[in-house]
């Protein structure tokens, strides 16, 4: 049941500011696959997660959720066509609780998660409903932040760093609600520099290096070419 | 943003210096004969609302910093100086630097309260303590409420010269004028101006550089009160009044303008807008039209599309 | 001191102070959420009590459909201000939004004088409202006890759907971290669009509330945004109820200084708000960013 929007862009060029960040970033993700972007840090990961969402002011070239060109949409209207944003900051509001940050996010259609499956997925959540969303440790901070995009009926799921920092236990438990977003056949883009997490959950891996791709890696061909990927990622 | 001109401005001083330096010339050249064409008095009040323009400018064109409440040091001088001047008959001289002390002690103490706080708070603040003075001025003995302090006389300067001669006073206050934006000139690309431009662009990088930031900004602070004050006390001899409409908030909002207008973080460019607020006052004061609406319409016209002021496009112009 | 004199300066300070936390309120929110400094706040306070006026003198409107249509009227303009005019200065410096909002209160504050002098209109206290009550240690004017009623019944509203509503947890959110609520589909320049008509209207309500009280006139307002400027100092802006106490509190203090000392009563506040920033910098109810 592949309902996850695809994702092809074209040529992007991003500025912040004055700073030309992105190069011409071309990379494609069909509908219900599981792409990761890697590379080091400053590369441009982030940023093309954010100009894909409509984030970044001066933005050129061609970015197509679906079949709607996205180029120069603002972030809510990304949002309504499906694409949800999980930011590598996590972005709980402090001035919100956990409850209020799970509903804050538009429902987008009736197919996203109900809050009780969510409770069941990440049964954390439910004892700290009613605290401030910054009291919350960084794992359950980086649940809440997953467990509200479900909650919206996305499809296209971008996710940036979501195991960073993260014990391995609750590693598993977020790479166990990726899985789910798979098997529900969304369509995710990954930012991640925990490598091993990386392969696990992806069918094909974009390498990119100051604002450009320079390279991709199907997952078959990973073990072949583990040294030239250490080499990419400065290991 | 005019502000990023000053920046621009200097590392082009050296090559435009010899235009500068015959600009300056013949605005030296201007002030000599103008009393010649224009009526003297108003030239010279027309320099004292320019200097206090230029003390304005000192504060928010260096050291980024909105003050809006700074007609109580220039009103407070003003008051200082008349009483002065009036009741204790002093010379000009000595009312002139009780009110500068006067002011500068007051900068002093809004500076050291208003400084802990950033930004826009800054700006509230300093425009809720102007209206602290507003409301003593009402109340304290000395300024005599709504009549305020009226039929200053003028005296000696140097003891020989009559200031009630208006070719006298006029040179006097431009002499004073020049001296002080010499110094505010200086004070502007000296190292401590740098600092302050510095503290401006990035002040977490200069504290995480050891600079005591908040001293930095205090002394432009205090610098800045001195200089409007000694702009009031001269404002004060020149009309022979001192009233609450120096310290009331449409004056401090009017400098604002007048730096705005003329460009802010240009040097020259407060003068420019002092002489236009000036004359705008002037014709229209006999007009139906009430002041505000034209302050008003060119506040938010400068705001929305001339940001960078009358000296501020003309150095863009230019290429700096 | 008789009673009747100091309940009757308390009463004052009271009406004063629930007209500050209005003004107050709709600043802090209009500051929290735009991050501009609104310095016309008092200008759109005029321009609900002029709205009240113009409907009774010029359309036959009473009091009690004004006092519903004049701050909705007032919120519109705000709107259609803050769409043209406003929103352009959310990508500068701060101190433009400031400063322009300063120039809007000067022009408008200068239109109305134009047309209608400095001089000030009476309004009529509504029949309904007339008399009082003699509670014996003071006399309480029924339409004074109305407006103070009023204006902390709104105030405790704006803070409920603020802190407990939906829309409320979308304002937090658009005033913690707008690109990331946008990121999220909700629609942040619509909302902050519709902020600073809810923060103007507060102001135009207290207009309202204050014309049959003090006479309508352009300068009405002129400079209580300072002492606005100096409640949320005080009280620390990131609170939306630190606004309202604050207010409160120090139309209070002012209204229990003019019987103790009636020179300094104009001054208190910002007595007060020196006091503080010497001992907490960050106000009573904020914390240190």
């Amino acid at each position: 049941m592949a309902d996850g929007l695809s994702l092809a862009i074209k040529d992007l060029h991003a500025f912040y500011g004055d700073s030309h960040v992105l190069h011409g970033v071309t990379l494609d993700v069909a509908a219900g696959e599981a792409v990761t972007i890697v590379g080091r840090n400053g590369a441009g990961k982030t940023t093309t997660l954010r100009s894909i969402m409509g984030m970044l002011e001066r933005r050129f070239g061609s970015v197509r959720i679906g079949d709607q060109e996205v180029i120069a949409a603002p972030p809510e209207r990304v949002a309504r066509l499906g694409v949800a944003f999980v930011p590598e900051e996590r972005g709980i509001y402090a001035t919100l609780n956990v409850i209020e940050n799970l509903m804050l996010p538009r429902k987008i259609n009736e197919r996203g998660m109900s809050v009780d499956e969510l409770y069941k997925l990440f049964p954390n959540l439910r004892e700290r409903a009613n605290s401030p969303g910054t009291r919350l440790s960084g794992g359950e901070q980086q649940m809440l932040a997953i467990a509200r995009v479900l909650r919206t009926g996305a499809s296209l799921f971008l996710l940036d760093e979501p195991t960073e920092g993260l014990a391995p236990v609750i590693v598993q438990q977020i790479g166990r609600a990726i899985e789910l977003m798979k098997r529900e056949g969304h369509t995710i883009l990954l930012v991640e520099q925990n490598f091993r997490f990386a392969t696990r959950i992806a069918d094909r891996h974009y390498v990119m290096e100051r604002g450009r791709i320079i390279d991709m890696i199907p997952r078959a061909e990973v073990a072949n070419r583990s040294v030239q990927l250490q080499q990419y990622l400065g290991i | 943003m005019s502000v990023e001109s000053a920046h621009a401005t200097e590392v082009r001083w050296a090559q435009w210096r010899y235009v500068d330096y015959a600009l300056y010339a013949l605005g030296l050249a201007a002030l000599l004969i103008a009393p010649f064409f224009l009526y003297p008095l108003f030239l010279a009040k027309v320099l004292c609302y320019g200097l206090f323009a230029c003390a304005f400018n000192l504060l928010l064109g260096s050291a980024g910093l909105l003050s809006f409440g700074h007609a109580a040091f220039f009103g407070a001088a003003a008051y200082v100086a008349g009483h002065a001047l009036k009741v204790w008959q002093l010379p000009f001289e000595a009312a002139a630097l009780l009110g500068t002390v006067a002011a500068t002690a007051l900068g002093l103490v809004f500076g050291a309260v208003s400084i802990r706080r950033q930004g826009l708070y800054f700006a509230m603040i300093t425009l809720a303590l102007a209206q602290m003075i507003y409301f003593m001025a009402f109340q304290l003995p000395f300024t005599h409420a709504e009549d305020g302090l009226t039929a200053v006389p003028r005296g000696l300067i140097l003891g020989l010269f009559d200031l009630n001669n208006l070719y006298v006073l006029y040179y006097t206050v431009a002499a004073i004028f020049v001296a002080a934006y010499l110094l505010i000139v200086r004070i502007t690309h000296s190292t401590f101006g740098q600092i302050l431009r510095a503290i401006r662009e990035n002040q977490q990088r200069m504290i995480s550089l050891g600079y005591r930031v908040n001293d930095f900004k205090l002394t432009a602070f205090i610098l800045s009160a001195g200089l409007a004050g000694l702009a009031g006390a001269t404002k004060t001899m020149v009309v022979q009044l001192a009233s609450t409409v120096d310290v009331h908030w449409a004056t401090s909002g009017d400098v604002i303008l007048m730096a705005l207008l003329g460009g802010v973080g240009t040097l020259f460019g407060p003068v420019v807008g002092g002489v236009i607020v000036e004359m705008l006052q002037f014709y229209l004061a006999d007009s139906g039209l009430p002041i505000q609406v034209v302050i008003g319409a060119i506040f938010v016209f400068c705001i929305l599309l001339f940001r960078r002021g009358i000296v501020g496009e003309l150095q863009r112009l230019r290429g700096r | 001191m008789s009673s009747q004199v100091l309940f009757g300066q308390l009463l004052v300070g009271l009406i004063n102070g629930a007209f500050y936390a209005l003004l107050s309120l709709g600043f802090a929110i209009i500051f929290g959420l735009l991050g501009i400094i609104n310095v016309a706040q008092g200008t759109f306070y005029m321009i609900g009590a002029f709205g009240a006026w113009m409907m009774l003198n010029y359309a036959g409107i009473g009091y009690w459909p004004a006092l519903v249509l004049s701050p909705l009227m007032t919120g519109i303009v705000g709107m259609a201000l803050e769409k043209t005019l406003i929103s352009r200065m959310y990508r500068l410096d701060h101190i433009y939004g400031l400063l322009l909002t300063y120039g809007l209160m000067m022009f408008i504050m200068g239109t109305f004088i134009f047309f209608y002098a400095t001089a000030g209109h009476a309004y009529p206290v509504p029949d309904e409202l007339q008399g009082g009550y003699n509670l014996g240690f003071m006399f309480l004017p029924k339409y004074r006890a109305w407006a103070v009623l009023v204006s902390i019944i709104i105030c405790i509203s704006t803070w409920y759907v603020i802190e407990k509503t939906s829309v409320g947890r979308n304002l937090r959110a658009a005033t913690e971290n707008p690109m990331l609520t946008r990121a999220f589909g909700i629609n942040v320049p619509a909302l902050l669009t519709f902020g600073f008509g809810v923060g103007v209207a507060l102001a135009g309500l207290a207009g309202v509330l204050a014309a049959p009280i003090y006479t309508v006139g352009p300068l009405m307002g002129g400079e209580l945004v300072i002492v606005v400027f100096a409640i949320v100092v005080v009280g620390g802006m990131q609170s939306i109820l630190g606004a309202i106490v604050t207010g409160l509190s120090l139309g209070v203090l002012e209204g229990l200084t003019k019987t103790i000392y009636p020179k300094g009563a104009n001054m208190v506040i910002f007595v007060v708000m020196f006091i503080v920033l010497l001992i907490k910098p960050a106000g009573l109810f904020g914390q240190e960013k």
